[in-house]
């Protein structure tokens, strides 16, 4: 062999090593995202579930709001539909039904015989885990996805990520004038 | 802060591995010292080195892979469930998401005094124990505050030095004490003898030796205890805050705890700096204030209200939690 041919070879070896290993991170990073993300589902579907129990238990005790009631099943029922369509839909349907439970949370505390209920005691406990856990997952989830995002738009990994269909992913994060706090009357 | 937790867990990797080393050099040495100037051969001086350092071997590995258990049991802790304690399960489950690490085992300890502790070798073998005190008396946002900085520890591999520390530290102040008394007993008596000179001059050095060994190995073990075990309470308490996004819980917790009387019974001197705050208070006699393992609660609560922009305590409310510190 002369030593353009070698020179060649040596210099197609290296881009395709280049090449493997640009593919395999780009592979690992997709994964510890969809990773993260099933994580999240299994919060948000163990939240979805407790909701109707906790609805059930405090029913009975509030004749008079139960328009707080069908605000927290109606946006139980929007953040169950959306939680297909993606984490972007998701994240602002889950803002809804987190801003239905704090009024009716609030409204709790007018009922000094809820209050003291054990079994709503229990959920508005597993409530606020559930909670706490989707808003640590996130935080979570939203760095695999900023880490993969920047992955693709950067030198050199950009060029192998178009062709070979890697695009941006959606971050978990509710929209700005959903995450705004809506102003509860209270009596 | 500075320090991230990567670095910290490389320090810790660090400083365990020096931590065997140095203890394994200290108890060779002692070992050679204790056999030379009993013995009065090189010979001997060396077989008891080999047994030393054997020895020093043995407990380094079984503390590593034991050492957690054991401290548990020492302190008379037994694990909890969801079913018996859900706040404290879901807490821990939610701090071990935020620090990204696998969920600990948690235990209990029957104790009215509030305090915690986290123990094992690595994120994947840890435990965090609390006591029942600590679950009556802080709400729920103390409580996150409070496993947040064992997770910390955890995470930054405090845990795996911490243990280290405990066991050897331990072990070294037990092994000199022991020798000290049976110097004292039987090193004035007995052995007269026929051998003469050079030979006597030098088990008489070894001796002194042997004595100023024993004695300065516990006080270099103490001081590495402290050295180590202050900063990175300050380092958990601000990571804590970092995971949990609240600083006033972490803060109340300490000024509830502060102003705290009970005693911790199970905690001691090679316990003690595994503790969320000092379980050893200064009113007690096994206390010593010179070395304390954790820096003054006041100081602690300080500098998470510098993180937050408000101004630290000062007047009678500062002065009355240093005071109970």
């Amino acid at each position: 062999m002369t030593t353009p041919t070698i020179i060649v070879l040596v210099v197609v070896a290296v881009i395709v090593v280049g090449a493997i290993l640009i593919y395999n991170g780009l592979v690992q990073r997709r994964l510890r995202i969809d990773e993260a993300w099933a994580q999240i589902q299994v919060q948000l579907k163990r939240r979805h579930d407790l909701i109707p129990n906790l609805v059930n238990a405090v029913k009975g005790y509030m004749e008079f709001e139960q328009d707080v009631l069908t605000r927290v099943t109606e946006a139980r029922a929007g953040a169950v539909a959306a939680g297909a369509q993606g984490p972007a839909q998701a994240a602002q349907a889950e803002g809804f039904l987190t801003q239905a439970l704090r009024s009716l949370f609030a409204v709790v505390e007018n009922y000094p015989e809820l209050k003291a209920n054990q079994n709503v005691l229990e959920l508005q406990e597993q409530l606020t885990t559930t909670e706490n856990q989707i808003g640590f997952s996130r935080q979570h989830y939203n760095a695999t996805v900023l880490d993969y995002n920047q992955t693709i738009a950067t030198f050199p990994s950009l060029l192998l990520a178009g062709p070979l269909g890697f695009t941006r992913r959606d971050f978990f994060e509710a929209e700005p004038e959903a995450a705004e706090v809506p102003v509860v009357a209270l009596r | 802060m500075a320090v991230t937790f990567y670095e910290q867990q490389a320090a810790n990797r660090r400083n365990s591995l020096l931590l065997v080393v140095l203890v394994g050099l200290l108890l060779g040495a002692l070992g050679f010292a204790i056999g030379y100037a009993t013995s009065g051969y090189v010979e001997g001086a060396f077989l008891l080195t080999g047994m030393a350092i054997v020895f020093a071997t043995v407990l380094s590995v079984g503390s590593y892979f034991a050492g957690d258990s054991l401290v548990l049991s020492a302190s008379g802790a037994r694990p909890v469930t969801q079913a018996s304690h859900p706040q404290v399960m879901n807490v821990v489950q939610e701090m071990a998401i935020a620090a990204n690490v696998p969920l600990p085992r948690v235990y209990l300890i029957d104790d009215s005094a509030p305090n915690a502790f986290a123990t094992g070798r690595d994120p994947g073998h840890a435990s965090i124990a609390v006591t029942s005190g600590l679950l009556e008396k802080l709400d729920r946002e103390e409580l996150q505050g409070v496993i947040g900085h064992e997770l910390s520890h955890v995470r930054n591999l405090d845990i795996r030095f911490a243990l280290l520390v405990a066991v050897l530290v331990g072990s070294i102040a037990l092994l000199s004490d022991m020798f000290l008394r049976g110097f004292l007993r039987v090193g004035f008596g007995g052995r007269g003898g026929g051998r003469k000179g050079g030979a006597g001059i030098l088990i008489l050095i070894m001796l002194v030796l042997a004595v100023v060994l024993a004695i300065v190995a516990p006080i270099f073990a103490r001081l590495v205890q402290l050295a180590v075990s202050r900063q990175r309470e300050y380092l958990a308490d601000t990571s804590s805050v970092e995971l949990t996004r609240n600083p006033s819980g972490l803060e109340r917790a300490l000024a509830k705890i502060a102003g705290d009387r009970e005693v911790l019974e199970v905690a001691n001197r090679a316990t003690q700096h595994l503790y969320f705050v000092n379980p050893i208070k200064k009113f007690e006699a096994r206390a010593s204030g010179l070395m304390a393992t954790h820096p003054p609660i006041v100081d602690r609560i300080n500098r998470l209200r510098t993180l937050r922009g408000a101004p630290p305590l000062s007047g009678p409310e500062g002065l009355g939690l240093a005071a109970v510190d």
